[in-house]
């Protein structure tokens, strides 16, 4: 659907301007939005995307620039003024109350009066009309911690719809979501689109821009480089937009040359913690030179393999050999002195530890080799020279190692995971999720490390629940489901086949 | 056991609850917006102090009241200073609270009246004495309900009353009321309170405008209701007792006054068991039974009680970031 030629835009930013400290967050930006359109904005993790919005949201103040809506000067200095402009925001990491309701968090500072009983029973039959109008089905009274991510978002959606947002302003909406979650997300948007509604997708993701928008804007290290109608644009346009240079969206990589068994699993069974079989009777080897790629949808399994084999969780019966030797129940700082190295699906969770320093993270779980210290002591000089050199090799920006962790992107935090494990020198490298919100540049440069590894002549166990990561980099895929490896099958076989094996339709 | 007075055991009980009320439930309407409050121990002993020179100086106790809750609201606003606008630790500032009331009313109780840290004993005109309900005289002596109605129900001070009236009010006030929603939203939230475009600092600070006059009320209590004057530490750990009676009711009203009920209880029989034997035993040390709320608190807060999922946001200051 195309906007009317004659009317306003919903939105004018023009020449917004954003410093935090020495960062330049946002640069000089104009941006204008047509009424009843998708805007997408795209750009790496710390372009600027989030900030900018925060900005059209109130949240923080530009240090110049103006903002017009639907033609209006309007001066948005915080987010009550934002709501009376008409602009509506989900939040990347949902702004509800876990404990609360929907119908509270619904009407949270729109109670309309001080006592609650009237604001409640209107706000029902408000959202009633949402739901019918809009497809927004929600249950009411359901408690938020209980429901599932996908309708968590809806809640947002019907926050910023019950304050009368006729601007959505939606930041990296798909990241929690799965892919059926976002597909139904999609429709919503394109309804809301059809009934007048302005949206701004904010996203790092090429494919949903293909998807779902209008038009296209692309922000690179705090500036707007580009603003495209989707239909005549490509993703790899876009991608080089977005990094400054050519992408390669594929890895480019030479035939494997596989020699001996590095990793062996044999009949391996693992259970959870409430005892339920998540891992079942599965064998599988793993070969110096070569990568095996452990395909499945998330949840089938795939988890606690890989914890077992990194020592994190004892498994229930089976074994595990390295190089032929018999490393079952082994903890991972033993297994890690047999050369496993080991990035962790969850870099929050498990890989880092975001309080810290760069360059303390840099040699977690390596700190008491012999390199970072004497006895009981660390050499703080000798971590961080060694963290230099990794900043320096991987990229890693910004280049300080006595940054908190925290302060990373997503991308580099992930960097500095890889770099640990990779810079190890590993026999055995076992990797989870390795680009799990993480930007398209360094996807690409992540893939080519595991890439370069398993050419040096070293195994690499790779789980995914991205399919393309699977088929991309792997010389074998096994495919899991409910626990089973239920299949073994080649990188060049067909999306539909791999698909309805990770379905456990087809063998 | 033979002469174990149920009726004494509980009129003593509700006299020894009431303070832990008052206090558990201003750490509730803090600690559900967010700020640990580990100081309404020294909020307590302030306003108690204040009461009595108040009470002692103006001969009014209703003034007494009035310079309890005045002195325990500009403590609390000190504590909201240092840890909603500064964002200091909470427990750092509630802390150094519980230190100043401690020395500072001793200090002040001596250099005005020479006491060794105590006020003058205080007239029962300036006090806050028990009323007495119809018939309660006449139904003294008519078997258990008579009597339940004299020592129980009737002849206690008005603060007593209040603090029953206090619960079911903060029910209503926190859960029937938008400042309530969004005081427990913010304790939970504060981002989700700051997008729909609510000042954090503003909610924060009227919760512990809220706290500081409950604790007041607490204060006022111990000295010029329960006691007649201030006797330097006489809160006694009291507010410590009332946070442990907060966690045990997993922040909620009801089951707070529950708790401070029980913790009550314990401590009306510990001293009812005072210098008495035990059948079978012989006589138990009194600190076996004055262990019990401690031993209690210990007990239930080691698992007995379930999760006790505090507010989420709790003891973190709110600062904007992504």
């Amino acid at each position: 659907m195309s906007p009317t030629p004659t009317a306003a835009p919903a939105i004018e930013l023009i020449g917004i301007d954003k410093k935090f400290g020495a960062v330049h967050a946002n640069k000089n930006i104009n941006l204008t939005v047509a009424k009843g359109s998708i805007h997408g904005i795209i750009g790496e993790n710390g372009a600027g995307k989030s900030t900018l919005m925060s900005i059209l949201y109130g949240f923080y103040h530009a240090d110049a620039g103006s903002i017009r809506i639907n033609g209006q000067a309007t001066v948005i200095d915080d987010s009550q003024a934002a709501i009376t402009a008409g602009i509506g925001m989900v939040h990347q990491h949902f702004m509800l109350v876990e404990n609360f309701s929907v119908l509270e968090n619904v009407i949270l500072g729109v109670e309309g009066g001080a006592l609650l009983g009237r604001g409640v029973s209107e706000a029902r039959s408000a959202l009633k009309r949402l739901e019918t109008d809009y497809g927004l089905e929600v249950d009411p009274d359901a408690i938020i911690e209980e429901l599932p991510v996908g309708l968590q978002q809806r809640v947002e959606i019907l926050k910023a719809l019950y304050r009368g947002a006729e601007i959505l302003i939606l930041d990296e909406p798909t990241g929690v979501l799965t892919p059926a979650e976002a597909d139904h997300l999609f429709k919503i948007l394109g309804v809301l689109r059809d009934q007048g509604k302005t949206i701004v997708l904010i996203t790092h993701k090429l494919r949903e821009i293909m998807a779902i928008t209008d038009t296209v804007s692309v922000m690179r290290r705090g500036e707007m480089v580009a603003t495209r109608r989707t239909t005549e644009t490509t993703v790899e346009e876009l991608a080089e937009l977005m990094v400054g240079r050519r992408v390669l969206l594929r890895v480019e990589k030479g035939p494997a040359a596989p020699s001996d068994i590095v990793l062996s699993v044999r009949n391996l069974t693992v259970k959870d913690g409430r005892g339920v079989t998540m891992v079942d009777n599965v064998s599988f080897d793993v070969r110096a030179g070569e990568v095996v790629g452990i395909a499945g949808v998330a949840g089938n399994g795939q988890s606690e393999l890989l914890e077992a084999i990194t020592g994190i969780r004892k498994p229930a019966s089976g074994e595990i050999l390295i190089h032929g030797k018999p490393v079952t129940g082994f903890d991972s700082a033993r297994l890690r002195a047999l050369g496993l190295g080991h990035i962790p699906e969850d870099r929050h969770h498990m890989g880092l530890v975001l309080g810290f320093e760069e360059s303390e993270n840099s040699v977690l779980g390596y700190h008491r080799d012999s390199r970072y210290g004497r006895g009981p002591l660390l050499d703080l000089d000798a971590c961080r020279e060694d963290a230099k050199a990794k900043i320096e090799k991987y990229d890693i920006r910004p280049p300080n190692c006595r940054l908190k962790t925290a302060n990373f992107s997503g991308g580099n935090q992930q960097k500095i995971v890889v770099a640990r494990e990779i810079e190890r020198d590993p026999a055995l490298l076992v990797v989870g999720q390795p680009t799990r919100g993480v930007d398209i540049g360094a996807i690409e440069f992540i893939h080519r490390r595991l890439i370069a590894m398993r050419d040096a002549g070293k195994a690499v166990l790779l789980v995914s629940v991205e399919l393309d990561e699977i088929r991309s980099l792997s010389d074998r895929i096994l495919v899991m489901f409910a626990g089973r490896v239920v299949g073994e099958k080649t990188p060049d076989t067909g999306e539909q086949t791999l698909g309805l094996m990770m379905a456990g339709i087809a063998a | 056991m033979e002469n174990l007075d149920l009726i004494s055991i509980l009129g003593s009980t509700i006299r020894l609850s009431i303070p832990l009320i008052f206090t558990a439930l201003a750490g509730l309407f803090t600690e559900r917006a967010g700020v640990f409050d580990i100081g309404l121990e020294g909020k307590m002993l302030f306003s108690a102090f204040a009461a009595a020179v108040a009470a002692f100086m103006t001969g009014s106790p209703w003034l007494g009241l009035l310079a309890g809750i005045t002195v325990s609201v500009l403590i609390s606003l000190i504590h909201g200073f240092a840890s909603i606008t500064n964002r200091g630790n909470q427990i750092v500032s509630g802390v150094a609270i519980n230190f100043l009331a401690s020395g500072l009313t001793a200090v002040l109780g001596q250099a005005w009246f020479s006491q060794g840290g105590r006020t003058p004993p205080l007239a029962a005109s300036a006090r806050f004495t028990e009323i007495v309900f119809p018939y309660a005289a006449e139904l003294r002596d008519t078997g258990f309900l008579g009597r339940f109605y004299a020592n129980i129900i009737s002849g206690h001070n008005i603060l007593t009353y209040l603090a029953f009236l206090a619960v079911p009010a903060s029910w209503w006030v926190l859960y029937r009321t938008r400042f309530g929603l969004r005081l427990r939203a913010v304790g939970e939230n504060p981002g989700a309170v700051d997008t729909a475009g609510i000042s954090v600092t503003f909610l924060r600070y009227r919760a512990t405008i809220c706290a500081g006059i409950l604790c007041g009320c607490a204060g006022t209590y111990l000295s010029i209701a329960q006691s007649a004057g201030f006797v330097k530490d006489m809160s006694a750990g009291k507010g410590y007792i009332a946070l442990a009676a907060l966690i045990f009711a997993k922040w909620r009203p009801v089951p707070v006054m529950l708790a401070c009920l029980l913790f009550g209880f314990l401590d009306a029989f510990a001293n009812f068991m005072q210098g008495k034997s035990v059948p079978g035993i012989g006589e138990v040390p009194v600190q076996i039974f004055q262990a019990l709320p401690y031993v209690l608190t210990c007990v239930l807060l080691a698992g007995f009680i379930g999760v006790a999922r505090p507010p989420k946001a709790g003891g973190v200051p709110y600062v904007k970031e992504r």
